[in-house]
């Protein structure tokens, strides 16, 4: 395990790595290691680059190392009140024997596999807060991109291209992120009984109101006690979040329940147990299970996250839950991953991406971890991968 | 005194073949789609960079994707250069040709394929105009968040090849934020679709790095934008202060307290005077510098909003506090505020800028830029997004005085140099096209530089697409 503690290090490290042909896996805390190589390659983690750079709560902007642990980042957000707006999930749970819980995540992890979570639906995604990279190329240069504003249209949009790109095109020194206010109230409206498809059509109607709603996931009747210490009310249950000033969560509370009681008996959570059950969608609790089982994270457009599980089950034993507004799916396999039949349906139902997240070593090496592109699209990808990193170095194979 | 912005030498095996290229192209595409003729081609010698001009070889204005496609297949085996345009109102001269290169114009393919609610999503074509995509569901209580103040007349090609904001991102964002998918031509003519009505498309993030490309890419056709439920009300308030440095700080508070309104909008005192002259808004003439804060929501989530920033407005002494009391009054601000261009255009000529800074450095940048431009003996207006550090000085100059308008220019410079010094970068949201472009090494390493012109490369090896814009010149490999 390669561990640099400076950027010029790094860029030393990977420098001469391009001049042998050395493959480099590029990690963090590496617990989310879930994507496939297809050949060995030596592990350099940004563990070693570690510590906030610079942080004006009045500004909403951090600049911290990429190796900082996200815990680090988030207890000084929580110190002044703030917070990463997309909710990054933390893979250890379902991962379990494959993920390592005694290793931390790196916030430079969270934006190279661009991780979000539950109020990625209406605050954007991992990518969207990120303002400014700093990375080390294939080539061993240090290039920076983006910046520490909000709106830059400054050339080429690098950073937009280095998030979610797991690590096979550069490797990340810094990272420089917008961040939010904490909400200082959440509520959750709990509508209950209503099968996978009234539930998105109850969640279509419910974020086409004005009330802002923060989150919008269906949790069907197999997951339901995994949630809250299995407080939640019999039966399915399809949850709406609102967050904001009290006093306005009280009253987008009231008008949200009165529309969604014509679907279904409403019930109101409060604001703790609120906190604790999104945090358990957001971490896919129902599926933190100690197994092997392949897990599927997949989406697709809302309104096509019901039919793909129902087209599914007449294929294969599965369990799924819904988050998103019923878009992304995750989806607990009995036996075999069924990979055909997953990404067959979803391009049948008007296209989307499943990846796995989680397979038996045998299954992993089997199935590529993240949806195959079109062939085009495949090509223009290759060549941009090569243009960053010519020598092929960063993750051989990984995204494809 | 700096010299006049170059283009590149036009190509001049494709200037020797002018006829039979057109001849070829006619037989691609419909005669009427087809432009050639000088006096046709005349509106498309610029766009709303206007102080630059110059003569296309010929114009096509395609009406579907496959005649895109045949127009880039053509292009691209012949080398010849093409300047994508939407509605040709970029500022930043994103859209201006050159002799050498055919204009592809998307303005036919104007239509809405489809909205779908459950989704929240519309599909257009790229020559659907911003401000039509919100008003095809503002009936049914959705609109499209994106709102250049041109929103109007530019198209939803043109504001994905800038990546265009508006005074509503604070909020909601710029188009990288609300574009899902699109259909886009590559450079030899080969379709492909990125993302769709769902999150996150799959492989690395070609939307996010398409978007705000320049047109130097690909061409899009199509787009899937996010439809947001509108507010139930919105409420925007003026604030008048004695001096621009106490808007400034009353901005900084504002956003540390943990509030962001909706949009945060700043004009100084000749950008009031020239706007309240246009529009009567009834902005109050007696202050140094105006804030419009517009704050949506419930009543009792706008009150509670409101309560917060006047407190704070008032420990910066603010002298007016203005609430609009009816909708017709509310639109009359924005409306003020929305045409500060073309109202400042009616007293003289001028330059925009466009340059972002951190909140914490608006003060300190606006006292430097009126000190810059004092020292040319130029006038200011700034009228810009102060909730983003967006500024947009407008520089007031006589074009029929050549001196002057050098001088402009090289005002504009050192404004946006101070803005890159200062933390920020060149352009928030209008584009770097030929304006910037040469500044571009006062931001960027050459390394850096040669890292996005090689990622450029993976997509247009032999710069045919939109060539003379975003990177200098010189140094190009």
């Amino acid at each position: 395990m390669l561990i640099p503690n400076t950027e010029t290090d790094a860029a030393y490290v990977i420098r001469n790595a391009a001049a042998d042909n050395t493959p480099l896996a590029i990690c963090g805390g590496n617990t989310r290691g879930f994507a496939r190589l297809i050949q060995p390659a030596e592990p350099i983690s940004s563990r070693g680059l570690s510590g906030i750079v610079d942080y004006d709560p009045a500004e909403m902007v951090m600049t911290v190392r990429s190796g900082t642990p996200v815990s680090e980042v988030e207890a000084a957000l929580t110190a002044n009140r703030q917070m990463l707006a997309f909710e990054p999930m933390d893979h250890r749970g379902i991962l379990g024997p494959h993920g390592t819980p005694s290793r931390e995540p790196t916030i430079g992890g969270v934006f190279a596999a661009n991780i979000s979570g539950p109020r990625r639906l209406t605050a954007g995604a991992a990518r969207d807060s990120l303002l400014g990279i700093r990375f080390v190329n294939g080539r061993g240069e240090i290039i920076r991109a983006g910046g520490r504003v909000m709106k830059n249209v400054t050339g080429l949009d690098l950073v937009k291209l280095l998030a979610g790109s797991q690590g096979t095109l550069g490797f990340l020194t810094e990272v420089t992120f917008r961040v939010l206010p904490v909400p200082p109230a959440t509520e959750t409206i709990v509508i209950s009984g209503l099968d996978d498809e009234m539930a998105a059509k109850a969640m279509a109607a419910a974020i086409a109101l004005p009330v802002e709603i923060s989150g919008a996931a269906h949790l069907p009747a197999s997951v339901r006690s995994r949630f809250i210490d299995g407080a939640l009310p019999e039966g399915e249950a399809t949850v709406l979040r609102l967050e904001g000033l009290s006093a306005s969560v009280d009253v987008r509370a009231q008008k949200l329940a009165a529309v969604m009681e014509a679907f279904g008996p409403v019930t109101k959570l409060g604001m703790e147990t609120s906190l604790t059950l999104w945090r358990q969608i957001r971490d896919v609790a129902p599926y933190v299970d100690g197994t092997e089982k392949p897990l599927w994270r997949v989406s697709v457009a809302p309104s096509a996250g019901y039919h793909l599980v129902a087209a599914l089950r007449l294929e294969a034993g599965i369990d799924a839950f819904y988050d998103w507004q019923g878009g992304l799916v995750w989806m607990r396999m009995e036996a075999d991953p069924e990979a055909e039949f997953v990404r067959r349906y979803i391009r049948a139902l008007g296209g989307g991406h499943a990846t796995l997240i989680r397979a038996s070593e045998a299954a992993r090496a089997q199935i590529p971890t993240f949806e195959p592109l079109p062939d085009a699209v495949a090509a223009l990808s290759a060549r941009i991968k090569a243009k960053l990193d010519p020598a092929g170095i960063f993750g051989p194979g990984k995204m494809g | 005194m700096p010299e006049a912005i170059q283009f590149l030498p036009p190509r001049q095996e494709v200037l020797s073949r002018r006829a039979a290229i057109i001849d070829d192209l006619r037989g691609l595409l419909p005669p009427d789609c087809v432009i050639h003729e000088a006096r046709e081609l005349v509106p498309f010698e610029t766009d709303a960079f206007i102080s630059y001009r110059r003569m296309p070889l010929a114009v096509v204005l395609p009406r579907t994707t496959s005649q895109v496609a045949a127009v880039m297949k053509y292009c691209h085996r012949h080398g010849i250069p093409v300047v994508p345009r939407g509605a040709g109102t970029s500022l930043s001269g994103g859209a201006i040709p050159q002799e050498d290169a055919v204009v592809l114009g998307l303005s036919r393919m104007a239509r809405i394929i489809e909205i779908d609610y459950a989704n929240r999503t519309a599909t257009v074509q790229a020559g659907v105009t911003n401000l039509s995509i919100s008003d095809a569901v503002g009936i049914d209580g959705f609109f499209y968040a994106p709102d250049p103040s041109s929103q109007l007349a530019c198209t939803i090609g043109g504001n994905i090849g800038m990546n265009s904001g508006g005074a509503h991102c604070l909020k909601y964002g710029v188009t990288t934020n609300n574009l899902l998918g699109v259909k886009l031509v590559l450079v030899d003519g080969e379709v492909v679709e990125l993302g769709g009505k769902h999150l996150d498309a799959a492989g690395y993030d070609l939307l996010g790095l398409f978007c705000g490309s320049e047109g130097q890419l690909g061409i899009v056709t199509e787009a899937t934008v996010r439809l947001i439920a509108k507010p139930e009300g919105a409420r925007p308030v003026l604030f008048g202060f004695e001096t621009s440095e106490e808007a400034g700080a009353c901005v900084a508070d504002i956003i540390a307290s943990g509030i962001i309104p909706v949009a945060i909008e700043f004009m100084d005192k000749p950008a009031i005077e020239i706007c309240e002259a246009f529009a009567k808004a009834g902005y109050p003439l007696d202050v140094g510098a105006l804030l419009i804060v517009e704050v949506e929501g419930s009543e009792a989530e706008m009150d509670a909003m409101l309560e917060n920033i006047v407190g704070i407005a008032r420990r910066h002494k603010v002298l007016t506090v203005r609430e609009c009391q009816s909708a017709t009054e509310a639109a009359l601000i924005w409306k003020g505020r929305k045409s500060a261009f073309g109202a400042t255009g009616r007293i003289a000529d001028y330059i925009c800028m466009d340059g972002t800074v951190p909140l914490s450095k608006l003060s300190y940048v606006l006292k430097k830029t009126s000190e810059i431009t004092d020292s040319f003996g130029l006038r200011v207006a700034n009228v810009f997004h102060a909730g983003d550090g967006n500024m947009h000085p407008l520089i007031l100059f006589n074009a029929n005085d050549p001196e002057e308008a050098m001088k402009a220019e090289e005002a504009g410079n050192e404004i946006l140099k101070l803005c890159v010094d200062a933390g920020g970068c060149l352009t928030g949201e209008h584009g770097v096209g030929i304006e910037k472009r040469d500044l571009m090494r006062h931001q960027y390493t050459q390394a850096e530089l040669a890292q996005q012109m090689a990622v450029r490369a993976a997509f247009d090896e032999d710069w045919i697409l939109n060539p003379s814009k975003v990177f200098p010149l010189e140094g190009r490999g």
